[in-house]
């Protein structure tokens, strides 16, 4: 613990350089050759498997396995990337313990499942340590096409589409493409500049175009892109937050997490100011990807607050340990009711909840937890997109068609599905393929 | 606490594991650190005349993998001692000196000329030691000389020489014997008649491990050029296992002592070697692999069985499988059996639902929710679902008791045994008595 850690009120620099290295380094080891032959060496190759069935982009894990166990990593990617381009990312941000390896027979047979996810990373990180691309384009169709949004599923449907032959343009509303893989989570989670490094790599398909600072809505408009390609993409996201609710939230240091992450992401992690107290609102992966940063950047007391019971948290309960284990505190059944300070924010107020058959109700029963920051991860939303709604969500039938031809949906702004990396790019390039039918036709 | 001693074909040791003529037998250091650990014999590694064979100076092994690189199987294309015949000679009286309750037994291999043997025996004899192996079983290298398996291929040579050794010592002979031959019951018959007081195996079996595939050659590799070695380990377990079993149901050779070789890595393995007729077992590939130590568990491993099975001595159970040991035509064709999946065991990796699919009857179902269920119209009861699953009694095979039906054949299971002697299919069926 230095001194930093107990500076008042919000503050940069709270650690020793090396400190930030250490902190916000590979989250996992990753496997050297030597430990997946013998992690690969656990799988046992199961019939009609449960852990393919399990995974989004039903990738066929026991056969990438299989050819770890022979030597051949190559291969072992090319099955991966087969079915999902971004399998680099997604065996690093993957809860696999919720999906593959929860379904894997050795988590029934000993507790203890083969480990799939750094499998699939010290799989793909070898073929894309060649620098070469798996991949080769078939000749040009002379079709465009639009896709809005170059994060997960925007860049898996634009690889295929493009690996089909067709034109992309792919748009995004930020600088850099990559979504939420380059603003949206942990930097432990994706260190060395994983996400861009995996961009580039993709895009080495050829056929893509990229262009940056194109917001829908802005500067791009749906009916224009409609007119000048042949098929719309859209992997908008959720481009807005859900605000707190609370009074006091329009405080100063009350933030929302996902505006904290993105700032994080893009910094010099010693230039990011975090406050000694921090209260991290909401029960989700961002929830715990702002807590756990938070206690990484210096942050002396985090806790992370979830209006529900603990079993009814998105975060998966390996989140939940790993928050716990980094030292954020998790309090249940706790709701905000106001951010009390003058200026700025110097404490909140929970009431007490229980989540009973007629919904969440208060307790009555309050307390206060002193914060220099409060960052809120209660939800996003989608922004004004002119396409039919399912709820909060663009409406898709079948592989992502929207209520208007020609136009395509996937990813989080998609109604159904998880709102995972992986589930994004599975959306994406279904997505493709139909776009790629309908082209063809 | 059961006695382990022996006394096999008159050789004297505290326990029956010895360990086998080798790289870990070649020198007085490793015999006495072999002793410390507790190893209640050695036959010491085949001694020639002088001047003494050489090895290669490039790889000697190669191996064959099981699971997170598990030993299973080692080839070697190592030769007998290479050092000088005077030097062993004064290592192995050394050594029987001072642990003179220890099996000492001295390999040989001299070429097949009574002379040699008339030389080389005296000097045995001279320093002590307990008995004499003959190396007929050497496939590698000192074959092409003459000697080792090209001796033990040919019966005839094996009597011959086992005469000519018989006549030269008063040390018990053990005639170890080549398994690279069709019936190993020839050989072992041979040595028989020439008088020996024991035949000890399998030695090694001819093998290639692997081939380079950059360099098209076999490994290991000298200068780009491999020779065929001989194969040990556990993977020939089984093979070594049948050998011995095969003398000992041999009536002309059903009460020749047997010191079983051949990928014994753990009491029980020895135990099976001894339940088919071993009175000593030897070890090498187990020892290094991982080294002395193992002898340990041998001996506990061995002693606890006998004592929770009541076996008091190894006389008592050498041999005791020896009578079950029937041929194909003999077994009950009468004795049905089905598999059954215990639910609660099954992890629901679908292996025995691939394999029974794909390539047996047919026999296993498959549920939407992965449950997994024998047919019984369908199971032969091959056992294939029981080997290759992963959990230990998740799949079991059951037998049906006589009276009931079995499902498959619509036939009611008879209490009566029945074998293909008497079977209408057989044309050369007899009528049962």
């Amino acid at each position: 613990m230095t001194r930093g850690t107990r500076i008042d009120g919000i503050a940069a620099g709270r650690l020793e350089a090396e400190q930030y290295t250490q902190n916000f380094g590979d989250l996992y080891t990753p496997l050297d050759r030597h430990e997946a032959q013998v992690a690969s060496d656990r799988c046992y190759f199961c019939y009609d498997a449960p852990c393919v069935t399990a995974c989004p982009t039903t990738i066929d894990i026991p056969l990438f396995i299989r050819q770890i166990a022979t030597d051949t990593p190559e291969a072992a990617a090319k099955t991966i990337f087969n079915q999902n381009i971004l399998g680099g990312m997604c065996a690093r941000v993957c809860p696999t313990e919720q999906l593959c390896e929860e379904a894997c027979v050795r988590e029934a047979a000993e507790g203890k499942p083969v480990q799939i996810g750094l499998l699939q990373r010290y799989a793909t990180d070898t073929l894309m340590g060649r620098d070469t691309h798996p991949f080769t384009r078939a000749a040009t169709t002379g079709k465009t096409v639009a896709v809005v949004g170059a994060g997960p599923a925007g860049l898996s449907a634009a690889h295929r589409l493009a690996m089909h032959g067709h034109d992309v343009t792919l748009y995004d509303a930020r600088p850099k493409p990559g979504g939420l893989n380059e603003y949206g989570i942990a930097a432990y989670k994706t260190p060395e500049d994983f996400a861009q490094a995996e961009v580039d790599w993709l895009m080495k398909i050829g056929g893509i175009t990229f262009k940056h600072d194109q917001k829908l809505g802005a500067e791009i408009a749906l009916d224009s892109l409609a007119d000048q390609h042949d098929a719309v993409f859209l992997a908008i996201g959720l481009s807005g937050v859900n605000a707190l609710g609370a009074q006091g939230d329009t405080l100063e240091n009350v933030t929302d997490a996902v505006r904290f992450i993105d700032a994080l992401r893009q910094s010099d992690k010693s230039a990011v100011p975090v406050g000694r107290n921090v209260v991290v609102i909401g029960g989700g992966m961002t929830a715990v990807d702002a807590a756990v940063q938070s206690r990484l950047l210096g942050a002396e007391n985090v806790s992370m607050v979830y209006r529900r019971d603990q079993s009814r948290m998105s975060a998966s309960t390996k989140e939940q340990d790993h928050a716990a284990h980094e030292g954020v505190r998790l309090i249940f059944n706790a709701q905000p009711v106001a951010v009390h300070g003058s200026g700025a924010a110097q404490q909140v107020e929970f009431e007490y909840t229980v989540d009973g058959p007629g919904g969440l109700t208060g307790t009555g029963e309050t307390f206060q937890l002193p914060a220099d920051q409060v960052l809120v991860a209660i939800g996003q939303t989608l922004g004004a997109v002119s396409v039919d709604l399912d709820g909060r969500k663009i409406a898709v039938t079948g592989a992502g068609r929207t209520s208007r031809d020609g136009v395509w949906a996937g990813g989080d702004c998609a109604a159904g599905g998880d709102d995972l990396t992986v589930t994004a790019v599975a959306e994406g390039r279904d997505a493709a393929e139909d776009i790629h039918a309908y082209l063809s036709a | 606490m059961a006695d382990l001693s022996i006394n096999f074909a008159g050789i004297k040791s505290p326990n029956p594991f010895w360990l086998a003529s080798a790289p870990p037998t070649d020198k007085e250091y490793n015999v006495r650190r072999a002793f410390e650990a507790g190893w209640g014999g050695v036959v010491w590694k085949t001694l020639g005349l002088d001047p003494s064979v050489v090895n290669v100076n490039g790889p000697r092994y190669g191996a064959i993998y099981g699971a997170d690189r598990r030993l299973l199987g080692l080839n070697n294309i190592e030769l007998i001692t290479d050092r000088p015949l005077e030097t062993n000679l004064q290592e192995i009286k050394s050594v029987k000196r001072d642990y003179p309750d220890r099996a000492v037994v001295v390999s040989l291999m001299v070429p097949c000329e009574e002379w040699a043997w008339k030389q080389i025996l005296p000097l045995v004899e001279e320093t002590g030691a307990d008995g004499v192996e003959l190396n007929f079983g050497c496939p590698h290298g000192m074959s092409e000389r003459g000697m080792g398996a090209a001796v033990g291929q040919v019966p005839e040579y094996i009597e011959m020489v086992t005469r000519w050794v018989k006549q030269n010592t008063r040390m018990p002979c053990i005639v170890k014997l080549t398994p690279n031959i069709t019936d190993v019951r020839l050989p072992a018959e041979a040595a028989h008649r020439g008088g020996a007081d024991a035949v000890s195996l399998i030695n090694t079996i001819n093998s290639i491990t692997s081939v380079n595939l950059d360099l098209f050659a076999p490994e290991p590799t000298i200068d780009g050029k491999g020779a065929h070695g001989g194969y040990c380990g556990p993977a020939v377990k089984p093979i070594a296992l049948n050998m011995v079993a095969e003398i000992g149901r041999n009536p002309e050779t059903a009460n020749l002592p047997i010191s079983g070789i051949g990928g014994i890595t753990t009491w029980r393995d020895a135990a099976e070697f001894i339940a088919l007729g071993a009175g000593s077992v030897q070890v090498c590939t187990a020892a290094m692999t991982y080294g002395f130590k193992i002898v340990d568990e041998m001996i506990s491993g061995l002693s606890q069985w006998m004592d929770e099975k009541g076996h008091e001595s190894i006389d008592a159970i050498t041999g005791r499988a020896i009578p079950n040991c029937s041929d194909w035509k003999h077994l009950n064709l009468n004795y049905v059996a089905k598999a059954k999946i215990d639910q609660d065991l099954c992890i629901s990796c679908g292996r025995c639902f691939a394999a029974c699919e794909d390539t047996s009857h047919q026999a296993i179902s498959m549920s939407e929710d992965r449950t997994f269920e024998v047919i019984d119209e369908e199971c032969v009861a091959c056992n294939l679902c029981v080997n290759v699953c992963p959990i230990e009694d998740c799949i079991t095979m059951e037998e049906m008791a006589a009276g009931t039906t079995d499902p498959r054949t619509g036939k009611v299971v008879e209490e009566e045994f029945a074998d293909w002697t008497t079977h209408p299919n057989n044309p050369a069926a007899v009528a049962a008595e």
